[in-house]
């Protein structure tokens, strides 16, 4: 996994609530047997036509709007458990993902993945939509160390949560399965009880 | 002073790491095509054995078709998908009920079938629905990909642990309400994202009078509303299910197993992080108008205007409407529909053929109506036909296809076209979840079955 610190990028604005993960990445996509390969198909059902073709009006289509945030409405990635999901977000670029509420599982395999997401409060999301709006080229800077993000259109900051264990594993790209491994013995004591 | 989760998570710790999430040791893996493969490969990359690999057993179920299983899979990435299943299980000696295994079936539909889900376990999956088999009185819960890898690993997964929440349901449910809709309700209550951090408690009468498998249609939304999982204490009834079934414990195991899972329920005067009722009365069949599980409404109800949804909400909902083809303050009773789905993990097991049946009996099938009738699992389908339950169903016009996930999330031929309407026994109506453009309108085994006998959205009490 790659290291996260701090982030300073322009955004990519998808005010919609409730995305669902089935959206983020339909099923026909999770056919694959690798984690490569999905940000190609990242939302297909509303970034392509029938016949494949761009549909012009959705975000990831407008050349206006880019960045390696994508801020999205309230509860963010709701439904099923495939991970696939951040993948197609990781592998489509973003590194982090702001929103005001997300779904459980999709937090932690975000975090599985190197993708940060930051909750925020609806108020600080609205102005964060808003500046986007205004100018595409408003930026915002995610602090990993500092756990603060800040709409750099009008200075304001916000703090966020993360569980420390999990803020290390992304500082230091770490992963959870050296972890496990290096409690065999307390495992294995576990099973005797 | 414990709730019933407190002590199941309690007795699973390995370690609580420190200012982190604690170590859970996971009694049973359930695991299945979709989401395993790239598990498998990161323990290859990284040179390990599966730890405990009679704790995993292996399913496909998601991409296999509903006819001639017999034949090689048609569509090549679906058959690759499965033959790496196939591959991994082999390769790595973990238990798999492949396609023509006479277990094979939906994961969340065979493990309970089989007694390998069973109370005070700890059960993962890298499957949303895993919460099923919280209805056993067992923590269950979906993980994502990594985690399988995770507990191939080590048998254990890292979780911060979830608030709990307890959701009383008072009194009886009426004529013609099924499980299925009490779900449904409660969603609609409590919203998509309503129950998230925390892992819900279900209780009361209307709960306690349940079958094990209508306590397993409410286990499996939990997760519709957010919530990690869903419960319910064991009891006799859970015990009289469990008991004889192939793995579960036999003799003195049982007489053991049997003593401790009575301890399995929650304080009397222990205090949950939030606690709701409803009163099951208030509860009709139910539909959904929206793309998600919790945009539902009693039959005879009209959908929400616009006017009461809040001003962040509004692209959203107009949105759905839009995909839906419905307009607010819309009555659906008597809409006519295109498809009607029975089956997945929600109600693909042989009390909702049994539901369905008992109500087609002596009826008709609507000719504008194609019905996808899918069972669970093989054991499923050998009952219906055990019970003469195919008779009913072809006298009545139906055809009964061969178990898997099917036109639930679409993944193998199963597809509702672009732009008609399905009504579904299944757990989700996204957009797109049956198919490209499928619009699906969410309801319980007896509302399909009037559906399927009318062709139209049909209150099933008028029938």
């Amino acid at each position: 996994m790659e290291k996260f610190t701090t982030l300073t990028s322009t955004c990519v604005p998808l005010p919609i609530e409730n995305v669902d993960t089935d959206q983020i990445i339909p099923a026909r996509f999770l056919k694959a047997t690798t984690r490569e390969g999905f940000g190609d198909n990242l939302f297909a059902d509303w970034r392509y036509d029938k016949s494949g073709a761009p549909i012009k009006e959705f975000i990831l289509n407008n050349p206006t709007f880019s960045g390696e945030i994508l801020v999205a409405g309230k509860n963010f990635g709701s439904g099923s458990s495939r991970e696939h999901a951040a993948w197609a977000i990781a592998g489509y670029g973003f590194k982090v993902v702001v929103s005001s509420f997300f779904a459980d599982i999709f937090k932690g395999n975000a975090l599985n993945n190197g993708v940060l997401p930051v909750v925020v409060s609806e108020g600080f999301l609205a102005e964060m939509f808003a500046a986007i709006n205004a100018d595409a080229a408003a930026t915002v800077t995610v602090n990993l160390e500092e756990q603060t993000i800040t709409n750099n259109a009008n200075g304001k900051t916000e703090s966020f949560d993360i569980n420390p264990y999990k803020k290390g594993c992304m500082l230091n790209g770490f992963d959870d399965i050296d972890y496990l491994l290096s409690n065999k013995t307390l495992i294995e004591a576990w099973e005797q009880k | 002073m414990n709730t019933l989760f407190d002590k199941i998570w309690d007795a699973h710790v390995v370690t609580a790491v420190q200012d982190g999430p604690t170590q859970l040791y996971i009694d049973r893996h359930f695991c299945h095509e979709v989401t395993s493969p790239q598990a498998f490969d990161g323990l290859r990359k990284r040179g390990l054995k599966v730890f405990r690999p009679e704790k995993t057993t292996c399913s496909p179920d998601h991409n296999i078709p509903t006819l001639n299983q017999e034949k090689p899979i048609e569509d090549p990435i679906s058959r690759f998908q499965v033959e790496t299943l196939t591959k991994n299980a082999t390769e790595f000696g973990v238990t798999l009920w492949g396609l023509g295994h006479k277990k094979n079936g939906i994961i969340h539909v065979v493990g309970p079938e089989n007694g390998l889900t069973r109370p005070g376990m700890t059960i993962v999956c890298g499957d949303s629905h895993t919460s099923t088999h919280g209805a056993f009185g067992s923590i269950a819960f979906g993980i994502g990909t990594s985690e399988v890898e995770m507990v191939l690993a080590s048998q254990c997964i890292l979780q911060p642990k979830p608030k709990t929440m307890r959701i009383n349901i008072e009194g009886k449910l009426g004529a013609g309400v099924t499980a299925k809709d009490l779900a449904l309700y409660i969603i609609s209550k409590q919203t998509t994202g309503g129950a998230t951090g925390y892992f819900v408690e279900y209780a009361g009468e209307a709960i306690r009078s349940m079958s094990m498998e209508e306590r397993m249609t409410v286990c499996n939304l939990s997760i519709e509303m957010g919530a990690r999982g869903g419960m319910i204490a064991p009891d006799e009834t859970t015990f009289e299910y469990v008991k004889g079934r192939e793995f579960a414990p036999q003799g003195e195991e049982w007489d053991k197993a049997l003593a401790y899972w009575k301890t399995l329920k929650s304080d009397d005067d222990a205090v949950f992080d939030r606690e709701v009722t409803y009163n099951a009365a208030d509860i009709q069949p139910m539909v959904t108008y929206g793309t998600n599980p919790g945009m539902g409404m009693g039959i005879t109800e009209n959908i929400p205007t616009l006017d009461t949804i809040d001003d962040a909400g509004k692209i959203s909902y107009v949105k759905s409407l839009d995909y839906m083809g419905f307009q607010p303050g819309e009555k659906l009773e008597g809409k006519a529909i295109d498809y009607v789905f029975l089956g997945s993990c929600t109600n693909g097991r042989i009390e909702d053929f049994r539901v369905f049946a008992n109500f087609v009996k002596g009826k008709k099938k609507a000719d504008s109506v194609i019905v996808w009738l899918v069972p669970g699992s093989w054991m499923v389908e050998q009952q219906i036909r055990e019970e003469g339950l195919d008779t009913i169903l072809t006298e009545a016009g139906f055809q009964l296809r061969q178990p898997g996930c099917s036109a639930c999330l679409a993944m193998n031929e199963d597809k509702v076209p672009a732009g008609k309407y399905a009504v579904s026994t299944s757990n989700r109506n996204f957009e797109g979840r049956q198919g490209p453009g499928a619009r699906t309108i969410l309801a319980g085994p007896l509302v399909a079955a009037a559906a399927a006998i009318t062709g139209k959205i049909t209150d099933p009490r008028k029938l």
